[in-house]
């Protein structure tokens, strides 16, 4: 563990340096613990694959308070084994029809597996979110399974419709709103990611486990799914 | 009773302090690109620090006034004028209803600050009214659009005399070359010493490329030994270095993670110095200890908090 200050109201603490589930769950548990014990001079936290980007309220704390609360708060981050017991789990039905599907078939060809063998991969992973960005609510899920990994489109769609569910290499994620990328569109969601008129707010949170439930295009838009949005 | 926009002009933005908390779920803090001229605005009104401004980028709005406030005007001089007469920034002016408030082009920075008194009244989303074009998120109607002629923007009326102006002092000249300080951090030791004196030792140009997301500087390019990074959370003011080695400063409507390569960061009142100057300005950077970043910051909010 290693806290770095960034500049007169924030700083970074480092908890590992490979994208992997054991450094996941160490930034999920210090995020927890620094919410909840540095509460009264927090403005910001934001967690990420490897780090936990914190920015605190100079008006009631300085740099060295900040460094010694955080040593404080997470001083039993070594001894802990990583148990996953706080992580929520989040199932997110997914339509993985050819009409929403935008790159399945690109996918199958690239891979050398069928459609339904992707869907079947895919939607068999328990994902973790590993970070959040992009744009709001945008959660960068691993790992997808190397069999059907493939890199992004070398020419981004100028508009990827809401609700989008894309691979990029080995991560996977869900375009919570119309905008350009570049992913490989393996279906869609018909829930919201994102509503900021609920308390909720989003969907998914750094450290959450994730699955996907293929359901039917009858399901989708009972769900309230949307066919032709772009 | 409001103000009514006869026209918007270039960028004109609602912006309180930011929105604040929400960057874990991918939500920017937008907020006033120069917090020195907003802090001050606020202040000579006698206003909560968080009161709703706007922010005019360039110049070409203008306004009606529908009922009698005092206004404050910080930041850039865009040549502004109060029903016809140049009003200059650092001071409050008497408004009166039907008057008209108008800015033409930048003759000194870039952004102005234009305060009534008791803030403007708006509608917030995520605890703020910062409008931020991308998201979708703040001013006048909580869409994230910036002004549009016919937006009301609406205050409070206050029968109230307010004659004060900003001490010469805390004035800055936005015309001058401008010196940042680098607080070393993130990926620093991942640039060789060379590369950092590099850093240190010419002028970078403003480009042409500058919003409120990113300040694109050009000069002698600077590299570090890494290509990519993990992604991970973007500071204010954080200077990231892509493959092209020419520094991108990130500002208020950065993107709450990243990938690139960071040598350090600026402190947010030197970012607000950056964000008033336009293409062609010339910006150094020397080494700055975080220490010094934080004593100034705490004697500028000293000030503001009696």
């Amino acid at each position: 563990m290693k806290i770095e200050l960034i500049n007169e109201n924030t700083c970074i603490l480092y908890l590992g340096e490979a994208i992997n589930e054991q450094v996941a769950e160490r930034v999920k548990w210090a995020t927890d613990r620094i919410r909840n014990e540095l509460t009264d001079v927090l403005v910001d936290v934001v967690p990420s694959y490897t780090s936990v980007l914190i920015c605190y309220d100079l008006g009631r704390i300085d740099r060295f308070g900040i460094k010694a609360r955080l040593r404080q708060a997470l001083s039993g981050i070594t001894s802990r084994d990583a148990g996953s017991a706080l992580a929520r789990e989040v199932e997110v039905p997914v339509y993985y029809g050819a009409e929403v599907a935008l790159d399945l078939a690109d996918i199958s060809a690239h891979s050398g597996l069928s459609p339904e063998e992707v869907v079947a991969i895919h939607s068999e992973t328990t994902y973790r979110v590993y970070a959040i960005g992009f744009s709001p609510g945008f959660a960068y899920l691993g790992n997808t399974d190397q069999r059907i990994a493939m890199p992004r489109k070398s020419t981004p769609r100028l508009r990827v419709p809401t609700g989008s569910l894309g691979i990029a290499d080995t991560q996977t994620a869900i375009y919570p709103s119309c905008t350009p990328g570049g992913w490989q569109i393996i279906g869609r969601t018909p829930l919201k990611m994102i509503d900021w008129e609920t308390d909720s707010l989003a969907l998914m949170e750094v450290g959450d486990r994730v699955r996907f439930l293929p359901i039917s295009r009858e399901q989708f838009l009972d769900l309230g799914g949307c066919l032709h949005e772009l | 009773m409001s103000f009514e926009v006869l026209n918007p002009g270039m960028l004109s933005l609602l912006q309180d302090s930011g929105r604040h908390g929400y960057q874990h779920l991918g939500v920017t803090t937008g907020g006033p690109m120069d917090e020195h001229a907003f802090a001050w605005a606020n202040h000579l009104l006698g206003n909560a620090p968080n009161a709703a401004q706007l922010e005019i980028t360039y110049g070409m709005l203008s306004l009606r006034a529908e009922a009698s406030t005092c206004i404050a005007l910080t930041g850039a001089d865009l040549d502004a004028r109060l029903n016809g007469k140049a009003i200059k920034p650092w001071r409050t002016y008497r408004v009166c209803s039907g008057d008209h408030i108008e800015f033409s082009a930048p003759i000194c920075g870039l952004r102005a600050y234009l305060a009534v008194v008791g803030g403007f009244s708006p509608t917030t989303k995520l605890g703020s009214c910062a409008t931020v074009l991308r998201e979708g998120l703040g001013g006048v109607n909580g869409t994230g659009a910036k002004l549009a002629k016919g937006n009301r923007l609406p205050f409070k009326p206050r029968r109230i005399d307010i004659d004060n102006r900003v001490p010469d002092w805390a004035i800055p000249d936005y015309n001058q070359p401008l010196a940042v300080g680098v607080i070393l951090g993130y990926q620093h030791q991942s640039f060789p010493r060379t590369e950092l004196m590099t850093l240190f030792s010419g002028c970078y140009e403003v480009s042409q490329n500058i919003d409120r997301m990113g300040y694109r500087l050009s000069g002698k390019p600077i590299h570090s030994n890494l290509d990519g990074i993990v992604s991970e959370g973007i500071a204010y003011g954080a200077i990231q270095i892509p493959a092209d080695g020419q520094p991108i400063v990130l500002m208020k409507d950065r993107q709450t993670i990243g990938g690139y390569p960071k040598v350090g960061c600026l402190s947010a009142l030197d970012a607000g110095q950056l964000a008033q100057r336009g293409p062609g300005s010339s910006v150094c950077f020397f080494p700055m200890d975080v220490a010094v970043a934080e004593a100034q910051r705490m004697i500028f909010n000293h000030r503001f908090s009696h």
